[in-house]
């Protein structure tokens, strides 16, 4: 297995994760990014002059494991800054505050309860830990490693006693709004604990399926969920991965986009031989590990010609559009928010759980939401060098905004729902409106194409029963290794999914080298 | 064809109208041959069962000739660029050694190697192939087709008005139909012939295991194109002949039959109770040497390890057709190793005939069939020995013989 050559496609987090630990192994290392810079989704880019940001902001679900395995300290990361609290926005109500440990503003009655919904949080993320960091077993098969896995899975769950065992499966699959009304009752509180749980899917509070294991694998990484912004940004975490995979002897190529992967067959059948770059150059490797999107990497680069009917059906049918906007505004000075000593933290714009459901009723017909909810974020407080001195850099998540807008996404369309949100702030932060220097609107459309996921979506594929876990993305290429020979997955779309916590990534490389 | 009944075609009043069963090109020919009025049913089309007697039809298939209509059977333009690689991912067979105007036998299988169908695929032209087949298989086809930017799939089924000419007579009859050429066309090739303003399309392919033709006519020309044909037929005893008679010539000719010896993979509820192509004894069909075709690396794996089971000619002793018989290892019945999928009285090779799958284990060992029976009423019994057959039951020189005898 030792220096054997890879190819990475994509430089992003997991691409580069996936690069350093095949490295440490003796592998011999390429990654290729498309772009000018790496860290994909993590990467900064500057959306008016002075002012830039990167789609992925904080660091929330990277595991403890995988910051010290990769010495990510020693590369430069540097976690010193405080989690950031969650902070539903009111016009008129007590401001409240929201960290994993605390809840600050509310009711007694939900104050009392907060721990206790924590604790149960707590409890069933740590059950599952391991396995957002293993290698999902293949369905059928006997091999000890498989049946170790699932028996450990069993085991875990056995071990939270019986009554949190049922329990967790009570609740794994509720819509959040049933577990929350079980716990609480202020409607702007609630709101405001179900964001992370649905923000990045096609899901809103009353959708049953996902929500819950989302968050509890967010939970799962360090600071049981919370926030962080890394010294630097995003950009502190690419440049002490780009750190690590030098150091490792990964050679990094960037401004290099893959045309397709190679496949070369005979009688023997067919194996990946290596990529074509759009170049016309043809790199040859041992094996080829994608961290694009699946359908990215299975219709695109590989092409369906060279794989199975209905496997090609499944990814072709994967569950991938994204409802997902960000707005970021070059702000000349920091905006005041009522309520608010300091904009610093997560601010959710979402009154009632309702108000996201109807949003999401609206984006689901392909249409815009009349009132859309978002979570703001103004990192330029952690990280001033974002923006000009003294001025500010505003990032607005916005939900849901559909990647196919029934009317198309012309001009007039993309104006609307830019003045929809720049007046929902307007709302909360009066004159913020005058402190606008400059405005971006990345529709899910925009991120497809800015970061060449298919249909832009935040996961490469929606994190949901029907592609999670040995499902994800598919059947057949659920334990990173593909139909194709020499043809690895290491994205997103895999086992357990996004967000920037590198278990793809590792677990990909793990995988080759066992 | 869709608006053809059979009756009240032009009456809107119908209130069966979308349920009646569509009508074959050939109908007004065939409804007044039908002295049975035998009808069944084919993909929604109305379809002979028999027209007089089944042992006449098919003893004119083996004496004489007779025409079996195939307008029912399923038929797909594959046009394109991508035609040929899209078809050749699709089906077990390396269609690059298709050349124009000649017909292979395919069989296409699901991701895991199970049979979804069998069919033939016509090579009609650079980038346009025929495929025929026994059910729909439209959406199978679209999904195929995903991924090629050049291919288009037609449904052609109703394109042509098409009968199977089968027997050893049947050169004779095209050769008075005055076809030049017929005489050069080898088994699976395709010849194009001037009729009537149109073009008969003949491909020397067929169901019966014997001499035969297909025949492929522009619908509007169908009713004329049958009373030449059957003009030409008449000295050589033309009869039409239905599902019945078909069914007795495909067993002797050791020719699978959808339902009988496998269910299709796509409509199988249970697990595995479809068949792979090694367990049907068409291990023949499936051509390792490409790279990549559906089902590669799933029937891979059922070679190296050999099928379970195996699709088995036998022949039985007595004269009682071993109709749905289970088999056993002795004759005491102890030990069942598996079950028949055809059987009859075989008039062609005297010979008592079945195909049966059998477990591969028990193939070296004693093959017992229990076979059940009626004689005026009164239900029998009794164990047969079997014996294994390897060549087809039915598979006479003439068949291959180019240019065919004219008898």
């Amino acid at each position: 297995m030792a220096d054997q050559e890879t190819i990475i496609i994509g430089g992003g987090h997991n691409g580069l994760i996936c690069a350093i630990v095949l490295a440490r192994a003796g592998q011999r290392v390429t990654v290729l990014e498309a772009g000018s810079n790496l860290g994909g989704m993590a990467a900064e880019r500057e959306f008016h002059p002075g002012f830039r940001s990167a789609l992925a902001q904080t660091l929330y679900a990277m595991p403890h494991s995988l910051i010290r395995e990769l010495d990510l300290t020693a590369h430069g990361l540097d976690l010193a800054n405080e989690p950031l609290p969650i902070k539903p926005l009111s016009i008129a109500g007590t401001p409240q505050s929201i960290t994993a440990s605390s809840l600050a503003g509310a009711e007694d009655d939900d104050t009392a309860a907060y721990p206790k919904y924590v604790a149960m949080l707590a409890k069933f993320a740590a059950a599952l830990a391991p396995f957002w960091e293993r290698t999902m077993p293949r369905v059928g098969a006997t091999g000890m490693s498989d049946l170790m896995t699932f028996g450990k899975l069993g085991l875990k769950l056995r071990l939270l006693g019986k009554q949190d065992m049922l329990e967790f499966f009570r609740v794994a699959t509720l819509p959040m709004r049933d577990l929350l009304d079980e716990y609480f009752s202020d409607d702007q509180l609630k709101a405001a604990l179900c964001w992370d749980a649905l923000v990045g899917s096609q899901l809103a509070p009353r959708s049953p399926n996902q929500a819950v294991l989302t968050l509890l694998n967010r939970m799962a990484g360090k600071d049981a969920g919370q926030h962080v912004v890394p010294k630097g940004g995003m950009p502190g975490l690419v440049r002490a991965l780009e750190n690590a995979a030098v150091k490792a002897g990964v050679t990094i190529r960037t401004d290099c986009t893959v045309a397709s992967v190679r496949i070369e067959g005979d009688e023997n059948g067919q194996r990946c031989i290596g990529v074509e770059l759009q170049s016309g150059e043809l790199l040859l490797s041992d094996r080829v590990v994608s961290s694009a999107d699946p359908q990215t990497t299975f219709l695109n680069l590989v092409g369906a010609r060279h794989l199975e009917i209905e496997f090609t059906n499944r990814i072709r049918r994967l569950r991938n559009k994204g409802y997902v906007a960000r707005v970021h505004l070059a702000l000349s000075g920091l905006p005041a928010f009522k309520g608010l000593d300091s904009p610093e933290g997560r601010l959710i714009i979402a009154p009632t759980m309702d108000s996201i459901e109807f949003a999401w009723d609206a984006a689901k017909y392909g249409e815009l939401p009349e009132a859309p909810v978002m979570e703001v974020l103004i990192p330029s407080l952690q990280e001033p060098n974002l923006a000009p001195q003294g001025q500010h850099v505003l990032a607005a998540n916005v939900m849901y905004v559909p990647h196919d807008l029934k009317s198309g996404w012309a001009p007039e369309h993309r104006a609307a729902l830019l003045n929809t949100v720049l007046s929902e702030l307007t709302r909360y932060a009066p004159g913020i409106q005058d402190l606008v220097l400059g405005s971006e609107l990345l529709t899910p459309q925009d991120l497809a194409a800015q970061y060449r996921t298919t249909n832009g979506h935040w996961h490469h594929c929606e994190p949901a029963i029907d592609q999670l876990l040995m499902m994800r993305p598919t059947y057949e290429a659920g334990q990173y290794a593909t139909p194709i020979s020499g043809l690895y997955l290491c994205g997103a779309g895999c086992h357990p999914a996004g967000d920037v916590s590198g278990n793809p990534g590792r677990n990909a490389a793990r995988e080759i080298l066992a | 064809m869709t608006n053809r009944t059979d009756i009240l075609r032009n009456d809107i009043t119908d209130p069966f109208a979308g349920e009646r069963l569509k009508v074959s090109y050939f109908h007004d020919r065939e409804k007044v041959l039908n002295l049975r009025d035998a009808w069944s049913s084919w993909n929604g089309f109305k379809f002979a069962d028999y027209y007089y007697d089944v042992d006449y039809e098919y003893f004119c298939i083996r004496n004489t000739c007779g025409t079996y209509d195939i307008c029912p059977m399923q038929k797909y333009l594959v046009e394109g660029e991508d035609a040929l690689p899209m078809l050749n991912r699709m089906v077990t067979r390396d269609l690059n050694k298709l050349r124009d105007n000649r017909v292979t036998y395919v069989a296409w299988c699901t991701d895991s190697g199970r049979l979804i169908d069998d069919g033939t695929v016509f090579r009609l032209g650079d980038n346009r192939y025929l495929l025929t087949c026994g059910s729909p298989c439209l959406a199978w086809l679209r999904k195929s087709a995903f991924g090629f930017a050049n291919v288009e799939v037609t449904d052609a089924t109703e394109d042509w008005a098409a009968l199977s000419l089968q027997g050893p007579t049947s050169f004779a009859v095209l050769q008075r139909m005055g076809l030049d050429g017929v005489a050069a066309l080898k088994p699976f090739d395709i010849g194009h012939f001037p009729f009537l303003g149109g073009t008969l399309m003949v491909s020397r392919t067929g169901f019966t295991g014997d001499l035969g033709y297909e025949l492929w006519i522009d619908p509007e020309l169908a009713l004329q194109f049958w009373d030449a044909l059957y003009a030409a037929g008449a000295d050589f005893g033309i009869q039409p002949y239905g599902e019945s008679a078909t069914n007795m010539a495909r067993l002797e000719a050791g020719f699978i039959m959808p339902y009988m010896e496998f269910n299709e993979a796509l409509k199988t509820v249970n697990f595995e109770y479809d068949q792979t192509p090694f367990e049907l004894d068409l291990g023949w069909l499936v051509d390792f040497k490409k790279p990549h075709f559906n089902g590669r690396a799933a029937l891979l794996e059922q070679k190296r390890n050999g099928p379970k089971v195996l699709l088995t000619k036998l022949n039985i002793e007595g004269n009682k057709p071993a109709e749905e018989s289970i088999l056993y290892s002795d004759e005491n019945c102890s030990c069942e190793i598996g079950y028949v999928t055809s059987a009859m009285w075989s008039p062609a090779v005297k010979a008592n005939i079945a195909l049966a799958m059998i477990d591969t284990a028990a193939l070296k060992g004693e093959i017992w069939a229990e076979i059940y029976y009626q004689r005026e009423l009164r239900h029998h019994h009794k164990v047969a020995r079997c014996t294994i057959q390897s060549k087809p039951f039915w598979s006479p020189d003439r068949a291959r013989l180019t240019p065919p005898g004219l008898v």
